[in-house]
């Protein structure tokens, strides 16, 4: 944490509304000229259970949760279930207050509603308070919110005294309110809001020395974003105009928002009975000729294996999207974690081909997911978008400018019914669909209803025309086209710049390695050692198929030593680019963290520190180093 | 101008226009029911006025699933049991087509069977055929979901301790407004039945007996079969939901004594199809899909001005 930057915690129930008044926190807050970031940390539950929001607020840009927080505005629970002695999940009624305190920094800010809160109940409270140099303030919200208008109203009032604290202008705030309110929702608002302030203002000292929110400017206009929104939109924008799905977190969010907005540009949402029938629409809906997507989560991803191979063997262009959560089954519904890199690398059986990118942030989702369509259509393969419940639903600022972009709404490599009439058929008279020989792999595809363009597309091997054959040259023939498509697309990626991430100072003496979610995190991580006199450097890759193997080859060689960072237990990037790479086996060590939540910045710090420098052990559990095969 | 114009041509068509020149020819063994399939499908296309290029023809795994192999239209030989769900969003993509998905009754109401009852309980504008020969036949003879209780086959050696599923019931239970039960012996009413399910606006069931003379002796031929809109000893109003209920559940209570009972057990015309359902929400568009990819006037939307706003 610097001096210059705001980590507020809001922290309640589910359903309590954290979420939408940390949002509309967040953006008030872009609006008058800062960098926001948020981090959200939920249960898998409707109503009730330990939930908070965190906003990260910079005069500088900032891409990662920080290390702990320095603001907590501990609410009521409205759902929490009773107290009973030993309970298993202990008392919930004060978890917006007691599961808090271990990450906040000292000298940091407490603001408890003490209409709902008691800190006896909170054990050695007061002595911890003292130890950390920690400015409590009880305030009885719940109150101030019942005196104005309803008791739902609290967060009001607790955002007001945030403004009291930290010295944040109540119209920035105020304005927000009356945009996203109705109005008799917004007038009694507005009066917690003020009595609140107020309070603040009249019973604490006001020149505590407590945290504050710093002045920025933003150069151009802003907007806030999410990575599900981003990757909706990357879809939208490429002329996507169908999608199927099935709920599950986190996923839901991509299908919520096309399902919202497809209908306004003429487009078409199926929620349908099960992600095997999600994925097999979008592959139909693809195949008649409509730009198509589906998703889901893990366990919904399993489901969607068949329909993902039919893709591959009949080259029907899709785009599935992969929201990764902790597993395996059910897992931790609600929590992120990037262990499904192997799945939706290889599952289905046969020999895959398919492209996968892992966008790390909204920027990043935005333009891989144009791409994952662009190269499906052309290509006439799965595309995949892999990333996870943090990148998913984490808000950040970005300049509005990077949305500013043409659709695209090309369908690849069809064939006209003009250009059917000159083109080869077979003696059934049907079109050669797949034919043995194709630019780049790719053999054109006619769409039903097209004059002279019939052909049977299926999932057993098949002889141009799409008959079934098991005729060994023929299936030598479709099988080496279709994995050229892998080669081509390899050298296309090759002269894409940006898709993946070099930061820090190229001399780097040591590499760190990471992708999607983590890489945000990463990159403050870096700035950090480097300015505590280490020389480090990183590079984020985002394509994972095909893998970019000059790219990442060059970044291993110029290291003397690589730490891969990722949230799994099995170290499946580091895996993955030992057998890309075919080598380097002694060079690569890795950092993993599983426990449900993101790496924080500094425990990529310390982790690179004691390993890498100090070969010692991590400090505390929560990360775990495995080292480099020759260590 | 349409960028599908074999779509909706309406020209004259021969039966034999739907047969692929030279080959494939069918690989069934002689005596196949699927054969009866195939004929009442060509016979009925040619006199739907259907052009090849218009039809899209979605098959299951198994022999039924080579259906499409040897009836020449658009085809797509789907996954076992997923032939619903590819069929029907190739109609929602380009409403144009005419759409038919085909099976057997291990794909459709086996592994398939949760997409049976969504598809027609959604009430999709198709057609969907399901062999059923009460056998798995490609894999060699097991017991499969209309299997007669009873039955012995190499994975039940001890004969099936399960009641066959009830195909017609459970299509009138899950919302389809078209249901006939025919038979390959049968290819006159068979034809016709395919005509008026091609033809019905929503989502129509045709269960399709198709003896199976190599794995279900059994089973032989279904004969003599009795068409029960026609003969004097049933007597039920196929528009009646209550009436259809009660003539398919007889139905498929005397199929395995021996009994074999066909015809259209329900015709539901005022219930309008998920298409149309979902027209009227504004939950699709106007304007086949499809088309739009070819309409160079279309000003395709931009995220940046559409939906970027609430953002801000």
């Amino acid at each position: 944490m610097t001096d210059d930057e705001l980590i507020w915690r809001i922290a309640g129930g589910s359903g309590d509304g954290i979420a939408s008044t940390s949002q509309n926190f967040a953006k008030a807050l872009m609006r008058a000229g800062l960098h926001v970031f948020t981090h959200r940390h939920y249960p898998s539950r409707i109503r009730g259970g330990h939930t908070y929001t965190e906003v990260r607020v910079s005069a500088d840009p900032v891409r990662s949760r920080g290390d702990g927080y320095n603001f907590l505005l501990a609410l009521g629970d409205s759902f929490a279930r009773n107290p009973q002695e030993n309970a298993y999940y202990g008392n919930e009624e004060v978890k917006p207050l007691s599961e808090n305190l271990d990450e906040l920094n000292e000298g940091g800010v407490i603001v408890y509603d003490s209409g709902l809160l008691d800190t006896d109940d909170i054990p050695d409270f007061d002595e911890r308070v003292e130890e950390n140099g920690w400015h409590v303030y009880d305030i009885d919200l719940r109150t101030i919110a019942r005196d104005h208008g309803r008791e739902v109203m609290r967060n009001t009032a607790g955002v007001a005294v945030t403004c009291a604290i930290a010295d944040i202008e109540p119209q920035v705030i105020k304005s927000l309110m009356e945009d996203s309110m109705p109005e008799k929702v917004f007038e009694p608002n507005m009066s917690v809001f003020d009595d609140a302030y107020d309070t603040v203002r009249e019973e604490f000292d006001a020149d505590a020395p407590d945290v504050s929110v710093p002045e920025g400017e933003h150069d151009e206009e802003q907007v806030l974003i999410s990575g599900s929104d981003a990757i909706a939109y990357g879809a939208l924008d490429e002329g996507c105009r169908f999608i199927a799905g099935y709920p599950m977190t986190p996923w839901t969010e991509v299908f919520t928002i096309m399902s919202q907005n497809l209908p306004e540009v003429g487009g078409i949402s199926e929620q349908v009975e099960d992600e095997i029938a999600a994925a097999a629409l979008a592959v139909g809906a693809s195949h008649a000729g409509v730009k198509a997507m589906s998703g889901s989560s893990g366990g919904g991803f399993a489901l969607m294996s068949e329909p993902l191979g039919l893709a591959e063997m009949t080259e029907t262009p899709v785009v599935l999207v992969e929201a990764m959560r902790v597993g395996p089954s059910t897992g931790m519904p609600t929590k992120p974690e990037q262990a499904d890199l192997e799945h939706v690398l290889y599952t289905s059986q046969g020999d895959s081909h398919r492209v996968v990118f892992a966008p790390s942030d909204a920027v990043e989702a935005y333009k891989q997911t144009r791409r994952a369509f662009q190269i499906a259509y052309e290509y006439q393969i799965p595309s995949i978008v892999l990333y996870d419940q943090k990148n998913g639903g984490e808000l950040q600022n970005v300049p509005a400018s990077v949305f500013d972009e043409e659709p695209n709404p090309d369908l690849g490599s069809i064939i006209t019914e003009a250009e059917l009439e000159d083109a080869p058929h077979d003696p059934s008279g049907k079109y050669n669909r797949f034919q043995h020989e194709g630019e780049k792999g790719v053999s054109p595809r006619s769409l039903p209803g097209q004059e002279g363009g019939r052909y049977l597309a299926t999932g057993n091997e098949h002889m141009p025309a799409g008959h079934i054959s098991e005729d060994p040259d023929n299936r030598v023939n479709q099988v080496n086209r279709r994995m050229e498509k892998m080669e081509a697309i390899r050298a296309d990626l090759d002269g894409d710049e940006d898709t993946n991430t070099h930061y820090g100072p190229e001399e780097a003496e040591y590499g760190i390695m990471t992708f999607g979610s983590q890489q945000g995190t990463v990159e403050e991580a870096v700035d950090r050692l480097n300015d505590q006199g280490h020389s480090v450097k990183m590079l984020g890759v985002s394509e994972m198929a095909p893998y970019p193997v000059a790219e990442v080859t060059e970044f291993v060689e110029s290291v003397d030593e690589v730490l891969v960072v990722e949230m799994n237990a099995s170290a499946q990037f580091r895996g993955l680019t030992q057998k890309e790479l075919g080598r380097y086996g002694e060079k690569l060590s890795s950092l993993l963290k599983y426990n449900g939540n993101p790496f924080e910045p500094g425990e990529i710090v310390d982790g690179f520190v004691t390993s890498i420098v100090e070969d010692g052990t991590l400090p505390g559990h929560e990360t775990k180093f495995v080292p480099a095969a020759s260590d | 101008m349409s960028a599908f114009s074999a779509i909706g041509e309406h020209a004259e068509h021969d039966r034999n226009e739907y047969t692929p020149g030279v080959e494939p020819q069918p690989t069934w063994c002689p005596g196949c029911g699927d054969f009866g399939v195939l004929k009442a499908l060509k016979g009925a296309a040619a006199e739907l006025g259907l052009s090849p290029e218009e039809m899209l023809v979605c098959t299951g795994i198994g022999c039924s699933g080579k259906l499409n192999s040897y009836f020449d239209s658009y085809g797509f030989h789907t996954i076992h049991g997923r032939s619903l769900p590819v069929a029907r969003a190739a109609k929602l993509a380009n409403p144009g087509l005419t759409v038919i998905a085909a099976g057997g009754d291990g794909d459709g109401y086996g592994i398939g069977g949760n997409h049976f009852m969504h598809t027609a309980r959604e009430n999709h504008d198709m057609t969907y055929i399901v062999f059923n020969n009460e056998i798995f036949g490609l894999t060699k003879g097991q017991t499969s979901p209309t299997s007669p209780k009873g039955h012995k086959s190499k994975t039940q050696p001890h004969g099936s301790a399960k009641d066959p599923i009830r195909p017609l019931s459970m299509s009138l239970n899950a919302g389809a407004s078209y249901i006939a039960r025919t038979a390959a012996v049968n290819p006159n009413q068979a034809k016709d039945i395919i005509v008026e399910a091609v033809e019905h606006d929503g989502f129509s069931h045709v269960d399709f007996l198709t003896q199976c003379p190599t794995w279900n002796k059994d089973a032989k031929q279904y004969v003599p079969y009795i068409d029960v809109n026609e003969s004097e000893d049933y007597e039920f109003d196929n528009t009646d939901r209550s009436e259809a209920s009660e003539m398919m559940f007889e139905t498929e209570n005397v199929l395995n004594e021996g009994t074999v009972l066909t015809g259209r057990y329900y015709v539901d015309e005022d219930r309008p199809s998920y298409q149309q359902e979902k027209r009227r929400i504004g939950e699709i568009p106007e304007e086949p899909l499809a088309e739009r990819y070819f309409d160079e006037d279309y000003e395709w939307e931009r995220v940046y001005d559409t939906f970027l706003d609430k953002h801000k």
